[in-house]
């Protein structure tokens, strides 16, 4: 349902979208431990963003939505260069920006413009409002006399409601409160004139009461300056009011993405109909056990094989990419279940040491331990898939018996799912149809 | 506490800053001079009328010596210090900032500097200095202790640096486009060098103790070029058997009240200036009387 | 409600200490906590909800001080020295803050965190009973045994604060206090986590007093819930009851304001949240209160009791013989311009 406020909004232009992404990779090198390094083993590769293709059409506000270690932030700021890409390409108006230089970067910043989430630390407690809301036209050489930079940054206060703009000049940041701050933030952003507004969760740090007002003013200047936004952040609430379309990633990569209407009334993937259920509704008449994902967003540092969002999945089955770490969750989870219950004990000493199925792999070879026989093991898998079949896990298991003197347990082949067209949206979900090649 | 720490601190500096500037106008005689009006003045004579602190074996005039010394040490501490914030803090915050190689390179070189006894790179500095052309006056002790001090400004400042590099604020003036030097400049630089004031002061004091140390190894001052306290002392050394107090104890009790003063201004200036050891004044108040509310009973 | 209230504040004030005149942070706050109920003290930044809930455990910093009673047990918790309190703390009152770092030792490793809290509290466990309870109370919160002997930096947020509340439970208190325990974790967590607590009554017998700004999970987990402003409770109630009709018009803007996937118009609440050393006369919502009588800051408002069970401190709900005549009409204000928002 979309509001009154951006239906009046400009519809966004045909043609060349603002900034096209293209397969874009960053990643972080994590340094290894001492002792690796001194052996030779490289530190893990984070990959912060794996390969995300999106445009940001003119005029639009894009919502990018994810929780932590999906990437969002990365992309944002790769987009804006303050990170360096490790792949793909960041086209802005037509021209290839991801790898320029540092320097020829700046130029663009006075098109491209950001505001971070915590407006208590964005700006500089040195610095009054005056010079700080006025420093981007004098590091970009815009403005040199001094009484039309203070003229300029009055207007500028004066558009973000901070009115008489006389009253803010010579204040410092701690003077003004937590949303008086974003709006002298926000000012700052606008002072040059950009096109495209980075928005990091602009308004998560401020309270309720406060949030609207930030907003209303985000959206009164998209109207008044046609700016477009990239909205990031992880509330999907304020994304439904704000955003013309919307993108959800997970562990760095697009896994739902649409026109918001759609995406809110038909959510596709298990990840976004999750994240939507899980928003705390002020409606007493709905009661908490929201039939949640289990588990936590994953170590980014080492994805889960296939889908990464498949260890969490109700709906997982053979291609998800199903691995040795999931049978670890499947027997820790149970042992936590049933904490108190002697068969844990019983069970863990069956089973023996479970850390070699740290290392991700479709093929699981256990060897029992000391003392024990293999079929042991199995004997107890089996009992465990029958007190629940419907477990996702046992879909993605190929082979399970003994062989020799280990357990050999393998899964159907992991199937990296790709973003594909269905109905009004693009969603990357083996559910709607599991590509050729792996 | 803290107040009477600094005001402390800062009465006794201020005293031998004057003492340092005002020296010829409160001392009577100069520092090696041995006769006056035609008179010889006595060789380790007692302290008197005309000699308060007594004389030395080269009949120099203690008290003169320990007014000019304090002008030596306060020279040359300062312009030891002025070079080492000159070299430190700039090196500090462009290896913090910039990070890579030369962070590396800089961390290396700093480190191990930090890792010698001040005293030994010191001396070996001014060693090598007094037989060059620089000769062994004030500029030589000065150059040997601030390769003393550079790494410790250099790590503070380094690692002040880093922390405030990734504050969002910082982030914020990179997003507007501000090249690395305005950043530096106006973003963390004033944030940083609020570290600075206390941590020279500390360090002025232990300067002050390694001048002595120079001096009093025979590595300092020349004579000739000035009055230096440690080396008094270490000329006092071979008096003290004779019970000849007079020549050791006053350069000695100079050395210690400077270095005691500037520790208190600095410790003075760390509690006043540091948030974290600053213990905010908390009101006494009172609650005031209960006005007989009539609240909703709420009887359980 | 049934049986005896687990905990009972009567005119509970708390004020910190300033070079000039105090700040007011709780300022008269009367709250029962029933056996096994779910409460939910909800408001904005600077209302002093924290400062409630700590202040309810003892547990306050240094220059600020207490006054009232603060009913457990028979004893008022105000009077009693820290030695007590400290006593007390643990096996009765627990407290789970919102920084799932702040109680874990990173040297430690999760075992002996459980086995450190639990032998302090009774040191004739057995090492074998420390560990049975250590592991049921982590398996209840969804940590497996495996992971008994990790750090704490190997678990990821979420898990730490599963481990925080496990460390709070395993000694089974009557009362939990949670301080924003969800407001640092991402959304599904926080769902999952919300899910325990509000479990906590059927699971382990304890009442819990879940301290937060978001109405959403309030509206979910909580059975009672209380909505603090300025110091002071504005209203308090059955959770379905205030959500319906709310009583107090801050209660009232609160709800409109929160932004819901139901949204579909902005509001918010002019002016900003008032200072707390010198706050308006009479009611202390006045300033921003849309239905603000002349009343309003002339004389402070009387706690009123509804017919559903409700408590409500707001003149809008009378008594009205103590209005004084005349001051029934709006009040007359300026408009707030944004230099007075927040």
């Amino acid at each position: 349902m979309k509001p009154e406020a951006a239906a009046e909004a400009v519809e966004p232009a045909e043609g060349e979208p603002l900034v096209s992404i293209r397969d874009l990779r960053t990643y972080y090198s994590i340094r290894g431990s001492f002792a690796d390094r001194l052996v030779g083993r490289e530190g893990g590769v984070v990959k912060a963003v794996d390969g995300v293709s999106l445009d940001i059409r003119r005029g639009e506000v894009l919502g990018l939505v994810g929780e932590s270690g999906s990437g969002k932030t990365t992309l944002g700021r790769t987009l804006l260069g303050l990170v360096r890409a490790s792949g793909g390409s960041v086209e802005f108006e037509g021209r290839e920006i991801s790898g320029l230089p540092e320097r020829k970067f700046r130029e663009l910043r006075r098109q491209m413009q950001v505001v971070f989430q915590d407006p208590h630390a964005s700006l500089n407690p040195a610095m009054t409002i005056a010079q700080a809301v006025g420093h981007p036209l004098q590091i970009h050489g815009l403005e040199r006399d001094r009484n039309q930079l203070r003229a300029r940054v009055s207007d500028v206060l004066e558009t973000v409601g901070l009115a008489p703009a006389e009253a803010y000049l010579d204040k410092y940041p701690g003077d003004l409160s937590g949303g008086q701050k974003q709006r002298a933030v926000i000012a700052r952003a606008l002072i040059l004139n950009p096109v495209l507004l980075v928005a990091d969760e602009p308004v998560s740090m401020l309270d309720m009461s406060v949030r609207a007002k930030i907003l209303e003013l985000m959206l009164a200047l998209k109207r008044d300056f046609e700016l477009t936004y990239l909205y990031i952040t992880h509330d999907l609430a304020t994304a439904r009011f704000f955003c013309d379309r919307i993108a959800i990633m997970y562990l760095g990569r697009i896994v739902e993405t649409g026109p918001a209407d759609a995406i809110y009334a038909d959510p596709k993937h298990p990840y976004t109909q999750a994240l939507l259920r899980a928003i705390p509704e002020p409606d007493p008449a709905r009661a908490v056990p929201r039939d949640l994902p289990r588990g936590e967003v994953p170590d980014a540092a080492s994805p889960p094989l296939g889908c990464s969002f498949h260890p969490r999945c109700p709906r997982a089955f053979e291609p998800c990419g199903w691995e040795s770490r999931d049978l670890r969750d499947l027997l820790e989870t149970r042992w936590a279940r049933l904490a108190g219950d002697p068969r844990v004990e019983e069970e863990q000493e069956a089973v023996g040491d479970l850390d070699g199925l740290d290392r991700p792999s479709p093929e699981v070879r256990m060897s029992a331990p000391r003392g024990r026989q293999p079929e042991e093991v199995v004997a107890l898998l089996e009992r465990i898939r029958a007190e629940d079949p419907q477990e996702p896990f046992w879909r993605g298991v190929k082979r399970l018996e003994a062989s020799g003197t280990h357990v050999a347990l393998d899964f159907q082949l992991p199937k990296d799912p790709r973003l594909q067209p269905v109905d009004d949206v693009s969603v990357a979900c083996h559910l709607y149809g599991v590509p050729e090649s792996g | 506490m803290a107040r009477a720490m600094f005001w402390a601190g800062v009465g006794i500096t201020v005293f031998f800053i004057a003492l340092a500037v005002f020296a010829p106008l409160l001392s009577r005689y100069n520092f090696t001079q041995y006769t006056s009006g035609g008179h010889r003045f006595p060789q380790l004579g007692h302290p008197s009328a005309a000699h308060w602190m007594g004389t030395t074996v080269q009949s120099s005039d203690v008290m003169s010596r320990v007014v000019y010394g304090a002008q030596t040490e306060l020279e040359v501490v300062a312009i030891a210090l002025a070079m080492s914030l000159t070299v430190g803090v700039p090196l500090g915050l462009i290896s913090g900032y910039f990070g890579g190689i030369l962070d590396r390179a800089l961390v290396l070189l700093m480190d191990a500097l930090f890792a010698f006894p001040y005293l030994l790179i010191a001396i070996v500095i001014a060693f090598v200095l007094a037989t060059s052309s620089i000769g062994g006056g004030i500029l030589t002790a000065a150059i040997a202790i601030t390769a003393a001090y550079v790494p410790l400004y250099f790590r503070v400042v380094r690692n002040h640096v880093i922390s405030v590099r990734e504050e969002p604020y910082v982030d914020a003036a990179r997003a507007l486009g501000a090249p690395p030097r305005t950043v530096i400049r106006k973003y963390v630089f004033f944030n940083v060098v609020q570290n600075v004031p206390p941590i020279a002061t500390l360090n002025a004091a232990d300067a002050i103790l390694l001048l002595a140390s120079l001096g009093f190894l025979g590595y300092g001052i020349q004579p000739s070029q000035g009055a230096e306290w440690g080396y008094d002392v270490s000329r006092a050394v071979s008096d003290a058997s004779s019970g000849i107090w007079w020549t050791g104890l006053f350069p000695g009790l100079a050395i210690v009240l400077l270095v005691t003063g500037l520790t208190l201004l600095g410790e003075g200036l760390n509690e006043t200036l540091n948030p974290v050891l600053r213990r905010r004044r908390f009101g006494r108040f009172e609650f005031a009387e209960r006005e007989p509310r009539e609240e909703a009973l709420l009887d359980r | 409600m049934s049986g005896d209230p687990v905990l009972q504040a009567r005119d509970l004030r708390v004020y910190y200490g300033t070079p000039g005149n105090p700040v007011r942070a709780v300022d008269g706050v009367t709250l029962d906590i029933g056996e096994s109920e779910v409460v939910g003290l909800v408001g904005e930044s600077g209302c002093g909800k924290s400062t409630l809930g700590r202040g309810i455990l003892g547990l306050l910093p240094d220059g600020a001080r207490a006054d009232g009673e603060v009913l457990y047990g028979g004893r008022n918790l105000v009077t009693l020295s820290s030695r007590e309190l400290r006593r007390l703390r643990g096996p009765d009152l627990g407290l789970v803050f919102q920084e799932p770092m702040t109680r874990l030792n990173p040297l430690l490793r999760i075992s002996d965190h459980f086995r450190e809290t639990l032998e302090q509290h009774d040191p004739s466990l057995t090492d074998a009973e420390v560990k049975r309870r250590s592991l049921e109370t982590l398996g209840r919160m969804g940590i497996p045994p495996t992971r008994f002997r990790q750090y704490p930096h190997e678990f990821s947020g979420g898990m730490r604060q599963r481990i925080m509340i496990a460390l709070a439970l395993v000694l089974r208190p009557k009362l939990l206090v949670a301080d924003e325990p969800t407001t640092s974790l991402d959304v599904i967590v926080e769902g999952q986590i919300l899910a325990l607590l509000a479990d906590l009554k059927n699971n382990f017998g304890t009442a819990l007093l879940l301290i937060t700004h978001n109405l959403g999970i309030v509206a979910e987990s909580c059975d009672r819930m209380a909505v603090m402003y300025a110091g002071r409770i504005a209203e308090e109630g059955p959770v379905r009851e205030v959500f319906a009709d709310p009583a107090h018009p801050y209660t009232r803007e609160l709800l409109r304001s929160t932004i819901s996937l139901d949204t579909t118009e902005l509001h918010s609440i002019p002016g900003a949240p008032p200072n707390l050393i010198d706050p308006p006369p009479g009611c202390r919502f006045h300033p921003r209160c849309p239905d603000a009588m002349q009343v309003c800051n002339q004389l402070e408002p009387i706690e009123q009791r509804l017919a559903d069970g409700r408590r409500v401190l707001c003149w809008l709900h009378g008594p009205s013989e103590r209005i004084p005549p005349g001051a029934g009409a709006p009040l007359e204000r300026e408009a707030i311009g944004v230099a007075d928002e927040a």
